[in-house]
Protein backbone atom coordinates (compact mmCIF):
# COMPACT_ATOMS: atom_id res chain seq x y z
CA UNK A 1 0.00 0.00 0.00
CA UNK A 2 1.11 3.35 -0.88
CA UNK A 3 2.15 6.39 2.00
CA UNK A 4 -1.00 8.47 1.69
CA UNK A 5 0.40 10.85 4.41
CA UNK A 6 3.58 10.52 6.30
CA UNK A 7 5.34 13.37 8.36
CA UNK A 8 8.62 13.07 9.57
CA UNK A 9 10.07 14.89 12.89
CA UNK A 10 7.34 17.16 12.47
CA UNK A 11 7.96 20.78 14.33
CA UNK A 12 5.79 24.08 14.11
CA UNK A 13 6.24 27.04 16.40
CA UNK A 14 3.96 30.50 16.69
CA UNK A 15 5.95 33.15 17.55
CA UNK A 16 4.81 34.49 20.76
CA UNK A 17 4.04 38.85 20.77
CA UNK A 18 3.92 41.12 23.32
CA UNK A 19 1.55 44.14 23.20
CA UNK A 20 3.34 45.83 20.60
CA UNK A 21 3.50 43.30 18.74
CA UNK A 22 7.66 42.49 19.14
CA UNK A 23 8.39 38.78 19.26
CA UNK A 24 9.04 37.57 22.52
CA UNK A 25 10.03 34.01 21.87
CA UNK A 26 8.55 31.52 20.49
CA UNK A 27 6.39 27.99 21.87
CA UNK A 28 5.63 25.17 20.00
CA UNK A 29 2.50 23.86 19.16
CA UNK A 30 3.68 20.79 17.58
CA UNK A 31 6.85 18.61 18.90
CA UNK A 32 8.69 16.09 16.38
CA UNK A 33 5.53 14.34 15.26
CA UNK A 34 6.17 11.48 13.01
CA UNK A 35 3.10 9.57 11.37
CA UNK A 36 2.26 7.30 8.56
CA UNK A 37 -0.98 6.83 6.91
CA UNK A 38 -1.36 4.00 4.23
CA UNK A 39 -4.10 4.81 1.48
CA UNK A 40 -7.79 3.71 2.45
CA UNK A 41 -7.05 3.73 6.09
CA UNK A 42 -8.93 5.51 8.67
CA UNK A 43 -6.75 7.33 11.60
CA UNK A 44 -7.98 9.49 14.07
CA UNK A 45 -5.85 11.49 16.09
CA UNK A 46 -6.92 12.27 19.51
CA UNK A 47 -6.59 15.35 22.16
CA UNK A 48 -7.93 17.54 24.24
CA UNK A 49 -7.88 21.39 23.49
CA UNK A 50 -4.45 22.85 22.83
CA UNK A 51 -2.93 19.70 22.19
CA UNK A 52 -2.00 20.87 19.14
CA UNK A 53 -4.22 18.86 16.85
CA UNK A 54 -5.53 20.92 15.18
CA UNK A 55 -2.38 22.80 14.01
CA UNK A 56 -1.30 19.20 12.75
CA UNK A 57 -4.18 18.84 10.81
CA UNK A 58 -3.93 22.13 9.42
CA UNK A 59 -0.68 21.02 7.85
CA UNK A 60 -2.21 18.02 5.99
CA UNK A 61 -3.36 20.37 3.75
CA UNK A 62 -0.27 23.48 3.59
CA UNK A 63 -2.28 25.41 5.30
CA UNK A 64 0.55 25.84 7.51
CA UNK A 65 3.92 24.84 6.58
CA UNK A 66 6.43 23.04 9.47
CA UNK A 67 8.71 25.03 10.66
CA UNK A 68 11.14 21.95 10.79
CA UNK A 69 10.94 18.24 9.45
CA UNK A 70 8.54 17.44 6.67
CA UNK A 71 5.49 16.29 5.39
CA UNK A 72 4.68 14.30 2.78
CA UNK A 73 0.88 14.07 1.08
CA UNK A 74 0.02 12.02 -1.73
CA UNK A 75 4.29 11.94 -2.25
CA UNK A 76 4.50 15.60 -2.36
CA UNK A 77 6.50 17.35 -0.10
CA UNK A 78 3.94 20.62 0.86
CA UNK A 79 6.58 22.91 1.57
CA UNK A 80 7.56 23.13 -2.44
CA UNK A 81 5.28 26.22 -3.44
CA UNK A 82 4.60 24.91 -6.76
CA UNK A 83 3.12 21.56 -5.23
CA UNK A 84 0.96 23.38 -3.10
CA UNK A 85 -2.45 23.38 -5.02
CA UNK A 86 -1.85 18.92 -5.63
CA UNK A 87 -1.75 19.08 -2.05
CA UNK A 88 -4.94 20.78 -1.27
CA UNK A 89 -6.57 18.80 -3.92
CA UNK A 90 -5.50 15.34 -2.94
CA UNK A 91 -5.96 16.40 1.08
CA UNK A 92 -9.77 18.02 1.41
CA UNK A 93 -10.07 19.60 4.71
CA UNK A 94 -13.41 19.86 6.48
CA UNK A 95 -13.18 22.24 9.36
CA UNK A 96 -15.25 22.31 12.88
CA UNK A 97 -17.91 25.68 12.14
CA UNK A 98 -19.98 24.72 9.53
CA UNK A 99 -21.26 28.43 9.04
CA UNK A 100 -17.52 29.63 8.39
CA UNK A 101 -16.67 27.15 5.32
CA UNK A 102 -19.93 27.34 3.48
CA UNK A 103 -19.29 29.71 0.45
CA UNK A 104 -22.23 29.43 -1.88
CA UNK A 105 -25.68 30.61 -1.38
CA UNK A 106 -27.35 27.61 -2.43
CA UNK A 107 -26.04 23.96 -1.56
CA UNK A 108 -25.37 23.07 -4.97
CA UNK A 109 -23.33 26.29 -6.24
CA UNK A 110 -21.62 25.93 -2.62
CA UNK A 111 -20.43 22.34 -3.66
CA UNK A 112 -19.44 23.28 -6.97
CA UNK A 113 -17.08 25.94 -5.70
CA UNK A 114 -14.25 23.84 -5.11
CA UNK A 115 -14.15 21.89 -9.02
CA UNK A 116 -15.12 26.26 -10.63
CA UNK A 117 -11.30 26.59 -8.69
CA UNK A 118 -9.62 23.62 -10.20
CA UNK A 119 -10.81 24.43 -14.00
CA UNK A 120 -13.42 21.54 -13.71
CA UNK A 121 -15.24 21.72 -17.27
CA UNK A 122 -18.83 22.76 -16.57
CA UNK A 123 -20.49 19.69 -17.35
CA UNK A 124 -18.01 17.71 -15.37
CA UNK A 125 -19.12 19.71 -12.46
CA UNK A 126 -22.29 19.38 -12.42
CA UNK A 127 -21.82 15.58 -12.73
CA UNK A 128 -19.02 15.47 -9.68
CA UNK A 129 -21.83 18.16 -7.50
CA UNK A 130 -24.43 15.99 -8.23
CA UNK A 131 -22.90 12.85 -6.89
CA UNK A 132 -20.98 14.47 -4.26
CA UNK A 133 -24.38 15.01 -3.10
CA UNK A 134 -25.61 11.96 -3.31
CA UNK A 135 -22.37 10.84 -1.81
CA UNK A 136 -23.61 12.77 1.65
CA UNK A 137 -27.12 12.14 1.06
CA UNK A 138 -28.31 16.02 0.48
CA UNK A 139 -29.17 15.61 -2.42
CA UNK A 140 -33.05 16.57 -2.39
CA UNK A 141 -31.71 19.57 -0.59
CA UNK A 142 -29.29 20.45 -3.76
CA UNK A 143 -31.68 24.18 -3.93
CA UNK A 144 -32.06 24.78 0.01
CA UNK A 145 -29.81 27.90 1.08
CA UNK A 146 -27.20 26.80 3.93
CA UNK A 147 -29.00 28.84 5.79
CA UNK A 148 -31.55 26.83 6.88
CA UNK A 149 -30.40 23.69 7.10
CA UNK A 150 -29.42 22.21 10.76
CA UNK A 151 -25.92 22.00 12.09
CA UNK A 152 -25.66 18.45 10.90
CA UNK A 153 -26.71 19.43 7.34
CA UNK A 154 -24.25 22.00 7.06
CA UNK A 155 -21.56 19.89 7.74
CA UNK A 156 -22.53 17.18 5.24
CA UNK A 157 -22.57 19.86 2.73
CA UNK A 158 -19.18 21.02 3.28
CA UNK A 159 -18.09 17.20 3.40
CA UNK A 160 -20.03 16.92 -0.15
CA UNK A 161 -17.71 20.24 -1.22
CA UNK A 162 -14.46 18.30 -0.55
CA UNK A 163 -15.55 15.44 -1.95
CA UNK A 164 -16.58 17.19 -5.30
CA UNK A 165 -13.27 18.12 -5.21
CA UNK A 166 -12.05 14.29 -5.74
CA UNK A 167 -9.54 14.39 -2.88
CA UNK A 168 -7.80 10.75 -1.94
CA UNK A 169 -8.04 11.98 1.64
CA UNK A 170 -10.01 13.87 3.27
CA UNK A 171 -9.16 15.74 7.01
CA UNK A 172 -11.93 16.42 9.19
CA UNK A 173 -10.86 18.90 11.59
CA UNK A 174 -13.22 18.29 14.84
CA UNK A 175 -16.14 18.32 12.25
CA UNK A 176 -18.69 17.23 15.45
CA UNK A 177 -17.83 19.77 18.34
CA UNK A 178 -20.41 22.30 17.41
CA UNK A 179 -22.97 20.36 16.55
CA UNK A 180 -25.82 18.42 18.90
CA UNK A 181 -25.68 14.56 19.21
CA UNK A 182 -28.34 14.13 15.87
CA UNK A 183 -26.12 16.41 14.16
CA UNK A 184 -22.93 14.04 15.29
CA UNK A 185 -24.08 10.74 14.23
CA UNK A 186 -25.81 12.26 10.46
CA UNK A 187 -21.94 13.39 10.05
CA UNK A 188 -19.66 10.23 11.20
CA UNK A 189 -22.64 7.87 9.37
CA UNK A 190 -21.48 9.79 6.21
CA UNK A 191 -18.01 9.41 6.94
CA UNK A 192 -18.32 6.01 7.26
CA UNK A 193 -20.45 5.78 3.76
CA UNK A 194 -17.57 7.71 2.39
CA UNK A 195 -14.88 5.21 2.84
CA UNK A 196 -17.41 2.40 2.05
CA UNK A 197 -18.26 3.87 -1.22
CA UNK A 198 -15.62 6.50 -1.86
CA UNK A 199 -12.25 4.09 -0.61
CA UNK A 200 -10.94 7.60 0.29
CA UNK A 201 -8.49 7.56 3.72
CA UNK A 202 -9.85 9.60 6.45
CA UNK A 203 -8.05 11.26 9.35
CA UNK A 204 -10.47 12.51 11.76
CA UNK A 205 -9.34 14.66 14.04
CA UNK A 206 -11.56 15.35 17.31
CA UNK A 207 -11.63 14.67 21.03
CA UNK A 208 -14.80 12.60 21.51
CA UNK A 209 -13.43 8.83 21.73
CA UNK A 210 -16.44 7.37 20.89
CA UNK A 211 -16.11 8.49 17.28
CA UNK A 212 -12.88 6.50 16.66
CA UNK A 213 -14.27 2.91 17.97
CA UNK A 214 -13.87 2.01 13.90
CA UNK A 215 -10.60 3.71 13.35
CA UNK A 216 -7.51 1.48 11.72
CA UNK A 217 -5.37 3.53 14.05
CA UNK A 218 -5.21 5.80 17.01
CA UNK A 219 -2.89 8.61 17.29
CA UNK A 220 -3.04 10.67 20.98
CA UNK A 221 -1.44 13.80 21.15
CA UNK A 222 -0.33 15.87 24.06
CA UNK A 223 1.23 18.94 24.30
CA UNK A 224 2.44 18.95 20.67
CA UNK A 225 3.57 15.51 21.10
CA UNK A 226 2.00 11.95 19.74
CA UNK A 227 2.31 9.97 23.39
CA UNK A 228 0.05 7.21 22.73
CA UNK A 229 -0.76 4.75 18.78
CA UNK A 230 -1.88 1.91 18.42
CA UNK A 231 -4.96 0.25 17.34
CA UNK A 232 -8.60 1.24 19.01
CA UNK A 233 -8.66 -1.54 21.24
CA UNK A 234 -4.93 -0.53 21.98
CA UNK A 235 -5.79 2.49 22.88
CA UNK A 236 -9.14 2.07 25.37
CA UNK A 237 -7.41 -0.68 27.00
CA UNK A 238 -5.25 2.09 28.83
CA UNK A 239 -7.65 4.00 30.82
CA UNK A 240 -5.68 5.50 32.94
CA UNK A 241 -3.14 6.85 30.52
CA UNK A 242 -6.09 8.39 28.47
CA UNK A 243 -7.74 10.54 31.99
CA UNK A 244 -4.14 11.79 32.35
CA UNK A 245 -4.33 12.89 29.09
CA UNK A 246 -7.75 14.49 29.78
CA UNK A 247 -9.57 12.43 27.34
CA UNK A 248 -13.09 11.49 28.04
CA UNK A 249 -13.10 7.87 28.24
CA UNK A 250 -16.14 6.12 26.61
CA UNK A 251 -18.58 4.82 29.66
CA UNK A 252 -18.45 1.71 28.77
CA UNK A 253 -14.59 1.88 28.43
CA UNK A 254 -14.95 2.86 31.92
CA UNK A 255 -17.51 0.15 33.17
CA UNK A 256 -15.41 -2.61 31.81
CA UNK A 257 -12.42 -1.37 33.28
CA UNK A 258 -13.64 -1.37 36.52
CA UNK A 259 -15.50 -4.66 35.97
CA UNK A 260 -12.19 -6.06 35.27
CA UNK A 261 -10.17 -4.30 38.24
CA UNK A 262 -12.83 -6.38 40.44
CA UNK A 263 -12.27 -9.69 39.02
CA UNK A 264 -14.65 -9.84 36.08
CA UNK A 265 -13.05 -11.87 33.47
CA UNK A 266 -13.53 -9.56 30.68
CA UNK A 267 -10.31 -8.38 27.96
CA UNK A 268 -8.94 -4.89 28.51
CA UNK A 269 -10.30 -2.32 25.76
CA UNK A 270 -13.65 -2.70 25.64
CA UNK A 271 -15.42 -0.54 23.12
CA UNK A 272 -19.13 -0.49 22.51
CA UNK A 273 -21.96 -1.59 24.34
CA UNK A 274 -22.98 -5.00 22.69
CA UNK A 275 -19.02 -6.28 23.01
CA UNK A 276 -19.34 -5.67 27.02
CA UNK A 277 -23.06 -7.28 27.26
CA UNK A 278 -21.77 -10.56 25.61
CA UNK A 279 -19.07 -10.75 27.68
CA UNK A 280 -20.77 -10.61 30.69
CA UNK A 281 -23.71 -12.76 29.40
CA UNK A 282 -21.28 -15.40 27.70
CA UNK A 283 -19.57 -15.40 31.27
CA UNK A 284 -22.84 -16.87 32.73
CA UNK A 285 -24.22 -19.21 29.84
CA UNK A 286 -20.40 -21.02 30.08
CA UNK A 287 -20.96 -21.27 34.44
CA UNK A 288 -17.84 -19.13 34.46
CA UNK A 289 -18.34 -17.38 37.62
CA UNK A 290 -14.71 -16.40 38.63
CA UNK A 291 -14.67 -13.46 40.65
CA UNK A 292 -18.74 -13.37 40.63
CA UNK A 293 -18.72 -15.32 44.40
CA UNK A 294 -16.39 -12.34 46.22
CA UNK B 1 -37.17 42.23 14.78
CA UNK B 2 -33.67 42.44 13.58
CA UNK B 3 -33.79 39.00 11.39
CA UNK B 4 -36.62 40.91 9.44
CA UNK B 5 -34.20 42.90 7.15
CA UNK B 6 -34.80 41.30 4.01
CA UNK B 7 -32.77 43.47 1.67
CA UNK B 8 -30.66 41.84 -0.65
CA UNK B 9 -31.76 38.64 0.14
CA UNK B 10 -32.41 35.86 -2.43
CA UNK B 11 -35.75 34.33 -2.09
CA UNK B 12 -36.09 30.93 -3.55
CA UNK B 13 -38.92 30.39 -6.42
CA UNK B 14 -39.62 29.09 -9.38
CA UNK B 15 -39.94 32.16 -11.86
CA UNK B 16 -39.72 33.64 -15.17
CA UNK B 17 -37.78 36.45 -13.67
CA UNK B 18 -35.66 33.50 -11.51
CA UNK B 19 -34.34 31.97 -14.54
CA UNK B 20 -33.16 35.39 -16.19
CA UNK B 21 -29.90 36.02 -16.89
CA UNK B 22 -28.69 37.90 -14.13
CA UNK B 23 -27.00 40.59 -16.78
CA UNK B 24 -30.34 41.14 -17.87
CA UNK B 25 -31.37 41.79 -14.32
CA UNK B 26 -28.77 44.20 -13.46
CA UNK B 27 -29.16 46.14 -16.31
CA UNK B 28 -33.03 46.45 -16.47
CA UNK B 29 -32.73 47.56 -13.42
CA UNK B 30 -30.14 49.84 -13.78
CA UNK B 31 -32.29 50.95 -16.83
CA UNK B 32 -35.66 51.49 -14.42
CA UNK B 33 -34.09 52.87 -11.80
CA UNK B 34 -32.56 55.68 -14.00
CA UNK B 35 -36.33 55.48 -15.70
CA UNK B 36 -37.94 56.84 -12.74
CA UNK B 37 -36.38 60.08 -12.22
CA UNK B 38 -37.22 60.75 -16.14
CA UNK B 39 -40.88 61.69 -16.03
CA UNK B 40 -42.26 63.97 -13.74
CA UNK B 41 -46.22 63.32 -14.84
CA UNK B 42 -48.52 60.96 -12.94
CA UNK B 43 -49.13 59.87 -16.31
CA UNK B 44 -45.88 58.32 -15.90
CA UNK B 45 -46.33 57.06 -12.78
CA UNK B 46 -49.08 55.09 -13.43
CA UNK B 47 -46.90 53.25 -16.43
CA UNK B 48 -44.36 52.47 -14.09
CA UNK B 49 -46.50 51.71 -11.10
CA UNK B 50 -48.21 49.04 -13.85
CA UNK B 51 -44.47 47.74 -14.63
CA UNK B 52 -43.50 47.44 -11.31
CA UNK B 53 -47.12 45.37 -10.52
CA UNK B 54 -46.02 43.16 -13.61
CA UNK B 55 -42.91 42.65 -12.32
CA UNK B 56 -43.88 41.85 -8.91
CA UNK B 57 -46.39 39.13 -10.32
CA UNK B 58 -43.83 37.72 -12.68
CA UNK B 59 -41.47 37.33 -9.74
CA UNK B 60 -43.73 35.25 -7.15
CA UNK B 61 -42.51 37.20 -4.59
CA UNK B 62 -45.32 37.45 -2.06
CA UNK B 63 -46.12 41.29 -2.12
CA UNK B 64 -45.82 40.84 1.71
CA UNK B 65 -42.44 39.95 1.92
CA UNK B 66 -41.47 42.52 -0.21
CA UNK B 67 -43.14 45.12 1.68
CA UNK B 68 -41.62 43.82 4.73
CA UNK B 69 -38.09 44.40 3.28
CA UNK B 70 -38.98 48.52 3.09
CA UNK B 71 -39.38 48.69 7.02
CA UNK B 72 -35.79 49.68 7.61
CA UNK B 73 -35.45 52.37 5.43
CA UNK B 74 -38.46 53.81 6.61
CA UNK B 75 -36.79 56.62 8.67
CA UNK B 76 -35.07 57.82 5.31
CA UNK B 77 -38.17 57.98 3.66
CA UNK B 78 -39.84 60.02 6.40
CA UNK B 79 -36.38 62.47 6.62
CA UNK B 80 -36.97 62.98 2.59
CA UNK B 81 -40.69 63.49 2.65
CA UNK B 82 -40.26 66.08 5.81
CA UNK B 83 -37.53 67.95 3.90
CA UNK B 84 -39.66 67.94 0.74
CA UNK B 85 -42.65 68.94 2.40
CA UNK B 86 -41.61 72.26 4.31
CA UNK B 87 -38.50 73.28 2.55
CA UNK B 88 -40.19 73.75 -1.05
CA UNK B 89 -41.74 77.21 -1.16
CA UNK B 90 -43.14 77.23 -4.28
CA UNK B 91 -46.65 77.33 -5.13
CA UNK B 92 -49.77 78.08 -2.93
CA UNK B 93 -49.75 77.24 0.14
CA UNK B 94 -51.82 74.88 1.73
CA UNK B 95 -51.15 74.90 5.24
CA UNK B 96 -49.62 77.09 7.52
CA UNK B 97 -48.86 76.10 10.86
CA UNK B 98 -46.15 78.14 12.91
CA UNK B 99 -43.36 79.40 10.50
CA UNK B 100 -43.58 76.39 8.40
CA UNK B 101 -45.66 76.05 5.70
CA UNK B 102 -46.67 73.46 3.26
CA UNK B 103 -47.25 74.70 -0.26
CA UNK B 104 -48.67 72.37 -3.51
CA UNK B 105 -45.29 72.63 -4.93
CA UNK B 106 -43.80 70.75 -1.40
CA UNK B 107 -46.58 68.23 -1.25
CA UNK B 108 -46.38 67.10 -4.98
CA UNK B 109 -42.28 66.75 -4.53
CA UNK B 110 -43.17 64.90 -1.20
CA UNK B 111 -45.45 62.87 -2.37
CA UNK B 112 -43.23 62.09 -5.59
CA UNK B 113 -40.58 61.72 -4.06
CA UNK B 114 -41.78 58.78 -1.47
CA UNK B 115 -42.93 57.22 -4.54
CA UNK B 116 -39.88 56.96 -6.39
CA UNK B 117 -37.57 55.73 -3.33
CA UNK B 118 -39.91 53.28 -2.37
CA UNK B 119 -40.31 52.20 -6.49
CA UNK B 120 -36.54 52.18 -6.27
CA UNK B 121 -36.17 49.77 -3.42
CA UNK B 122 -38.89 47.39 -4.52
CA UNK B 123 -37.03 47.55 -8.03
CA UNK B 124 -33.37 47.13 -6.74
CA UNK B 125 -34.84 44.25 -3.88
CA UNK B 126 -36.75 42.54 -6.74
CA UNK B 127 -33.63 41.90 -8.38
CA UNK B 128 -31.43 40.52 -5.13
CA UNK B 129 -34.44 38.35 -4.67
CA UNK B 130 -34.68 36.58 -7.68
CA UNK B 131 -31.24 36.40 -8.33
CA UNK B 132 -29.02 34.24 -6.41
CA UNK B 133 -25.72 36.05 -5.03
CA UNK B 134 -23.42 34.00 -7.03
CA UNK B 135 -25.68 34.31 -10.35
CA UNK B 136 -25.66 38.42 -9.15
CA UNK B 137 -21.23 38.03 -9.00
CA UNK B 138 -21.10 36.15 -12.11
CA UNK B 139 -23.46 38.81 -13.89
CA UNK B 140 -21.54 41.75 -12.13
CA UNK B 141 -18.37 40.52 -13.06
CA UNK B 142 -19.22 39.59 -16.54
CA UNK B 143 -20.64 43.44 -17.03
CA UNK B 144 -17.71 44.38 -15.66
CA UNK B 145 -14.67 42.48 -17.57
CA UNK B 146 -14.09 45.37 -19.75
CA UNK B 147 -12.76 46.99 -16.86
CA UNK B 148 -10.47 44.38 -15.96
CA UNK B 149 -8.08 45.75 -18.80
CA UNK B 150 -7.24 48.75 -16.97
CA UNK B 151 -6.35 46.52 -14.64
CA UNK B 152 -9.63 46.72 -11.89
CA UNK B 153 -9.64 43.29 -9.92
CA UNK B 154 -13.24 42.92 -11.32
CA UNK B 155 -13.54 39.10 -9.93
CA UNK B 156 -12.42 39.78 -6.47
CA UNK B 157 -14.66 42.61 -5.80
CA UNK B 158 -17.70 40.45 -7.36
CA UNK B 159 -16.61 37.80 -5.15
CA UNK B 160 -16.39 39.54 -1.96
CA UNK B 161 -19.76 41.21 -2.87
CA UNK B 162 -21.08 37.95 -2.98
CA UNK B 163 -19.57 36.51 0.48
CA UNK B 164 -20.84 39.56 2.13
CA UNK B 165 -24.56 38.98 0.75
CA UNK B 166 -24.16 35.47 2.43
CA UNK B 167 -23.21 36.47 5.12
CA UNK B 168 -25.68 39.27 6.24
CA UNK B 169 -28.23 36.72 7.89
CA UNK B 170 -25.85 34.93 9.79
CA UNK B 171 -23.92 38.26 11.14
CA UNK B 172 -28.19 39.36 11.99
CA UNK B 173 -28.46 36.54 13.88
CA UNK B 174 -25.38 36.97 15.86
CA UNK B 175 -26.24 40.61 17.10
CA UNK B 176 -29.62 39.04 17.81
CA UNK B 177 -27.92 36.63 20.20
CA UNK B 178 -25.46 39.37 21.28
CA UNK B 179 -28.36 41.90 22.01
CA UNK B 180 -30.20 39.67 24.18
CA UNK B 181 -27.23 38.05 26.14
CA UNK B 182 -26.40 42.02 26.67
CA UNK B 183 -30.27 42.47 28.07
CA UNK B 184 -29.80 39.62 30.01
CA UNK B 185 -27.17 41.30 32.13
CA UNK B 186 -29.43 44.66 31.91
CA UNK B 187 -28.11 47.06 28.94
CA UNK B 188 -30.94 49.17 27.78
CA UNK B 189 -31.30 49.61 24.44
CA UNK B 190 -34.80 51.79 24.04
CA UNK B 191 -34.42 54.29 26.55
CA UNK B 192 -32.57 57.49 26.26
CA UNK B 193 -31.93 60.04 23.55
CA UNK B 194 -30.18 59.54 20.25
CA UNK B 195 -26.80 59.67 22.00
CA UNK B 196 -27.44 57.62 24.74
CA UNK B 197 -28.67 54.82 22.44
CA UNK B 198 -25.92 55.01 20.35
CA UNK B 199 -23.85 54.60 23.15
CA UNK B 200 -25.52 51.23 24.28
CA UNK B 201 -24.65 49.86 20.99
CA UNK B 202 -21.13 50.11 21.42
CA UNK B 203 -21.02 47.22 23.69
CA UNK B 204 -22.94 44.98 20.42
CA UNK B 205 -20.55 46.38 18.15
CA UNK B 206 -17.44 45.40 19.19
CA UNK B 207 -18.22 41.60 20.38
CA UNK B 208 -20.04 41.67 16.59
CA UNK B 209 -16.77 42.96 15.03
CA UNK B 210 -14.31 40.22 16.72
CA UNK B 211 -16.83 37.46 15.40
CA UNK B 212 -17.20 39.01 11.91
CA UNK B 213 -12.94 38.98 11.94
CA UNK B 214 -13.05 35.49 13.10
CA UNK B 215 -15.65 34.09 10.74
CA UNK B 216 -13.32 36.11 8.24
CA UNK B 217 -10.40 34.38 9.28
CA UNK B 218 -11.99 30.97 9.07
CA UNK B 219 -13.41 31.76 5.51
CA UNK B 220 -10.08 32.46 3.74
CA UNK B 221 -9.07 29.26 5.52
CA UNK B 222 -11.75 27.05 3.99
CA UNK B 223 -11.61 29.23 1.01
CA UNK B 224 -7.81 28.45 0.44
CA UNK B 225 -8.19 24.89 1.89
CA UNK B 226 -10.70 24.35 -1.75
CA UNK B 227 -7.97 25.37 -4.02
CA UNK B 228 -9.78 28.77 -4.34
CA UNK B 229 -7.00 31.36 -5.89
CA UNK B 230 -8.28 34.27 -7.53
CA UNK B 231 -10.27 34.30 -10.91
CA UNK B 232 -7.52 32.93 -12.84
CA UNK B 233 -7.88 29.28 -14.60
CA UNK B 234 -11.27 29.12 -12.83
CA UNK B 235 -13.94 27.35 -14.55
CA UNK B 236 -17.79 27.86 -14.06
CA UNK B 237 -20.75 25.73 -12.94
CA UNK B 238 -23.21 28.10 -13.83
CA UNK B 239 -21.82 30.25 -17.13
CA UNK B 240 -23.99 32.94 -18.67
CA UNK B 241 -25.55 32.07 -21.76
CA UNK B 242 -27.94 34.95 -23.24
CA UNK B 243 -31.53 32.57 -24.07
CA UNK B 244 -34.23 33.67 -25.83
CA UNK B 245 -36.32 35.35 -22.87
CA UNK B 246 -33.15 36.98 -21.98
CA UNK B 247 -33.41 38.52 -25.36
CA UNK B 248 -36.96 39.56 -25.19
CA UNK B 249 -36.18 40.46 -21.92
CA UNK B 250 -33.90 43.13 -22.86
CA UNK B 251 -36.81 44.26 -25.53
CA UNK B 252 -39.22 44.43 -22.69
CA UNK B 253 -37.13 46.78 -20.54
CA UNK B 254 -36.36 49.00 -23.55
CA UNK B 255 -40.02 49.39 -24.76
CA UNK B 256 -40.83 50.01 -20.87
CA UNK B 257 -38.26 52.78 -20.31
CA UNK B 258 -39.15 54.61 -24.12
CA UNK B 259 -42.77 54.42 -23.05
CA UNK B 260 -42.70 55.52 -19.25
CA UNK B 261 -40.58 58.66 -20.75
CA UNK B 262 -42.86 59.54 -23.78
CA UNK B 263 -46.04 58.72 -21.33
CA UNK B 264 -44.48 60.46 -18.85
CA UNK B 265 -43.30 63.79 -20.16
CA UNK B 266 -45.67 64.45 -23.18
CA UNK B 267 -49.40 62.84 -22.11
CA UNK B 268 -51.34 66.10 -20.25
CA UNK B 269 -53.01 64.08 -17.49
CA UNK B 270 -53.67 66.34 -14.02
CA UNK B 271 -54.86 65.35 -11.11
CA UNK B 272 -55.42 67.84 -8.68
CA UNK B 273 -52.32 69.70 -7.72
CA UNK B 274 -50.21 66.43 -9.22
Amino acid sequence: MMDMIQTEKLIFEYEKRDEDGNVIGTSRAIDGVDIDVKEGQFIAVLGHNGSGKSTFAKHLNAILVPTDGTVWVDGRDTKEPEELWNVRQSAGMVFQNPDNQIIGTVVEEDVGFGPENLGVPTDEIWQRVEESLKAVGMLSYRHHSPNKLSGGQKQRVAIAGVVAMEPKCIVLDEPTAMLDPVGRKEVLKTVQRLREEKKVTVILITHYMEEVVDADKIYVMDHGKVVMEGTPREIFSQVEKLKQYRLDVPQVTILADELKKRGLGIPAGILRKEELAECISSQYTHGNRTGMDG
Amino acid sequence: MIRDITIGQYYPAKSILHRLDPRVKLVSTLLYLVSLFLFRSIAGYLVATLFLIGIIRLSRVPFGYIVKGLKPVIMLLMITVVFNLFLKKEGEVLVHIWRLSITTAGLRNAVYMAIRLIYLIIGSSLMTFTTTPNELTDGIEALLNPLNKIRVPVHEVAMMMSIALRFIPILLEETDKIMKAQQARGADFESGNIIQRAKAMIPILVPLFVSAFRRANDLAMAMEARCYRGGEGRTKMKPLRYKGRDRAAYVMIAVYVAAVVAIGRYVPLKIWIF
